[in-house]
């Protein structure tokens, strides 16, 4: 006898209606994140011991006790809090360096151009022809405000340019230099002819495999050696050099990983609706491979950014050399913690303004996907 | 079908393969094909997987180079010069498996791409012969969407449309159904009857056979890289003269 067929479905008619509702309640979730058995109640317990211990004390050093604003260093040294009265005192050599005192204003709108354009450019409605436009004299501005020797301004030494302009300056010039330049050595590293494709990935590997305070170095002192008699390059332009192609040979890895991913099929349709080489890359591969490394292209563009602290290291005066410098004056010494901190939210929230515009263009990026 | 050009009046063969071979590295792929097609004229290449039957079509437009043989496209022979390549890729429109639509550019994007980078077509002019096409392949109203909005189906026909926008003289498709699911695929073979109908000459790897009776003037079966037969639909199908190509028949028509 056949064995007995026992599956079976009831066919029914039903109308669609809403999912059922969540039933989260506050003390269920504080239940299911802190005190979901003996070993999580004790860590939960330890860590408010922590901040209860912590928190009180750091409020109590950084605001209740702290002086905010005085020209006398004793007025800080008789408080028990924080001596943010160092900020206001020598903000102008943290933010500006070595720049001539009575220049700083230049500087000021050097960061107020760099800064506002960069704003302005994360907003995608405004992105067109007039953006590029925009960015083209902004940077002939930035240039003529701190180089000088234009329109009556007095000319301005390289080596005397400091401070938060020349971080931003070198930071853009970095990235804006460094993205086409990786490019090209991804692309190069592919390419089918075996010299350029040895070139590149030479030059990566070479690049990858120094720190990059040796390639400052490399930059600042032993170039000079190897150039014939006379010929010198400007200190801030090798360090500019050496700072866009370290940044390069690591977006240029980036990108490679991005051209891995996109298959090959893709090449393959351009390739039969008649594109050439450049046409298909700029076309049709290189936009999908922007979206596809943007998360990790702006891990190095964030990385760039703090990696400008380095200049420092070759008499180039960022804001972090510049902040150490400042607070060299032996009347203002004991507080350098809270310069540097001042310094530190500084770099953090430029940081975190960029992380979350990129986290925004993943989101507009995914449409249509 | 308007938008469509061929060039009946020529004479002779428009693509022929004498006696191509090709190698991946050491597996022969292709052995000694010898193919012939008439402008106008249309090809269904079957064979089991692995027959070398996409590699002889993507030989023809050379996105796989032979290494032995001649083939001659529209009496340009095709041989490493860019400018050839080019010249054959200008006469040849493709249609592929997985429709390789260009996913960050809109359906128009995908269309007029072509057109006006290669040929210089202005943008106005591309975007009319666009909607014509659009038309014609049945999706008018989709040309502002971006490929992941649309249905497979509907997806391969854009593909369709984008191969006939350089005017190609030779289609090409490359298993154009295989990754449809079933209720998509008649909505594409009927773009494809219609463009047959139109007087296109076209090369098909395809396994519906029910396609290939109804369209083609020649049927080739492939295996291990070989042209096994070659025969109008009618023989093919109802008295094949190979023992392999009885065997493959009996097993894709049940």
């Amino acid at each position: 006898m056949a064995p007995v067929c026992i599956s079976s479905a009831k066919p029914t008619h039903a109308p669609a209606r809403p999912p059922p509702r969540r039933t989260d309640s506050w003390s269920r979730w504080l239940r299911h994140n802190f005190f979901q058995n003996a070993g999580s109640a004790l860590m939960t317990a330890l860590a408010l011991w922590a901040l209860f211990v912590t928190i009180p004390r750091l409020v109590r050093w950084a605001f209740v006790n702290a002086v905010w604003y005085t020209q006398n260093a004793a007025d800080c040294h008789a408080a028990a809090g924080a001596c943010w009265a160092i900020v206001p005192e020598k903000y102008r050599v943290m933010l500006f360096g070595t720049f001539p005192y009575e220049e700083h204003w230049r500087g000021v709108l050097v960061i107020v151009i760099v800064l506002g354009l960069s704003a302005i450019s994360t907003i995608r409605r405004l992105w067109s022809y007039w953006l590029c436009v925009a960015w083209l004299v902004a940077t002939a501005a930035v240039f003529a405000l701190l180089l000088g020797g234009v329109f009556g301004l007095r000319p301005i030494g390289t080596h005397e340019w400091g401070g938060l302009p020349l971080t931003l300056v070198m930071f853009v010039g970095t990235v804006v230099g460094g993205i086409p330049a990786g490019i090209l050595l991804a692309l190069g590293r592919r390419s089918k002819m075996p010299a350029i494709s040895a070139l590149c990935v030479g030059f990566i590997e070479i690049v990858r495999g120094l720190p990059l305070v040796t390639v400052l170095f490399m930059a600042s002192l032993m170039f000079p050696l190897f150039m014939p008699e006379g010929v010198t390059i400007d200190k801030f332009l090798r360090a500019q050099i050496a700072m866009t192609l370290f940044f390069a040979a690591y977006a240029a890895e980036v990108i490679r990983g991005g051209l891995q991913a996109i298959p090959r099929g893709q090449y393959e349709a351009a390739d039969t609706v008649g594109l050439n080489y450049w046409q298909k890359m700029t076309r049709i591969i290189l936009p999908q491979v922007m979206r596809i490394v943007l998360p990790s292209m702006m891990n190095e563009i964030i990385r760039a950014f703090k990696n400008t602290t380095f200049v420092g290291i070759i008499g180039l005066f960022d804001v972090l050399r510049a902040t150490s410098t400042a607070i060299q004056d032996p009347v203002w010494v004991r507080y350098s913690i809270e310069a540097y901190l001042f310094i530190f939210i500084l770099y953090f929230v430029l940081c975190f303004a960029m992380s979350k515009y990129s986290e925004r263009v993943e989101r507009d990026l995914a449409v249509g996907r | 079908m308007p938008g469509v050009e061929t060039s009946a009046s020529a004479q002779g063969p428009i693509v022929e393969l004498r006696g191509v071979n090709k190698w991946f590295d050491d597996f022969h792929v292709l052995r000694d094909i010898n193919l012939t097609v008439g402008r106008g004229e249309k090809v269904v290449i079957c064979g089991p997987s692995g027959s070398g039957k996409s590699t002889v079509i993507r030989c023809i437009n050379r996105l796989e180079e032979h290494q032995e043989g001649d083939i001659v496209v529209d009496n340009v022979e095709l041989t490493g010069d860019i400018r050839r390549i080019d010249a054959v890729r200008r006469k040849v429109g493709m249609v592929f498996q997985s429709f390789n639509l260009f996913p960050h550019l809109s359906v128009m994007d995908n269309l007029t791409l072509g057109p006006t980078l290669a040929q210089g077509v202005p943008q106005q002019e591309a975007e009319q012969r666009a909607e014509e096409l659009l038309r014609r392949v049945r999706i008018p109203d989709q040309a502002r969407k971006f490929p992941g909005q649309l249905s497979g189906g509907q997806q391969q026909r854009v593909a369709i449309a984008r191969a006939l926008m350089l005017r190609p003289q030779v289609m090409l498709f490359d298993e154009p159904t295989s990754a449809l699911d079933p209720e998509m695929i008649h909505e594409v073979l009927d773009v494809m009857t219609e463009l047959a109908e139109a007087g296109m000459t076209m090369i098909c790897v395809t396994h519906e056979m029910g396609f290939a009776r109804k369209v083609a003037d020649l049927v080739v079966f492939m295996d291990a890289g070989e042209v096994v037969e070659a025969a109008p639909p009618q023989q093919f199908f109802e008295n094949p003269a190979s023992e392999r190509t009885r065997l493959f028949l009996s097993q894709i028509l049940h």
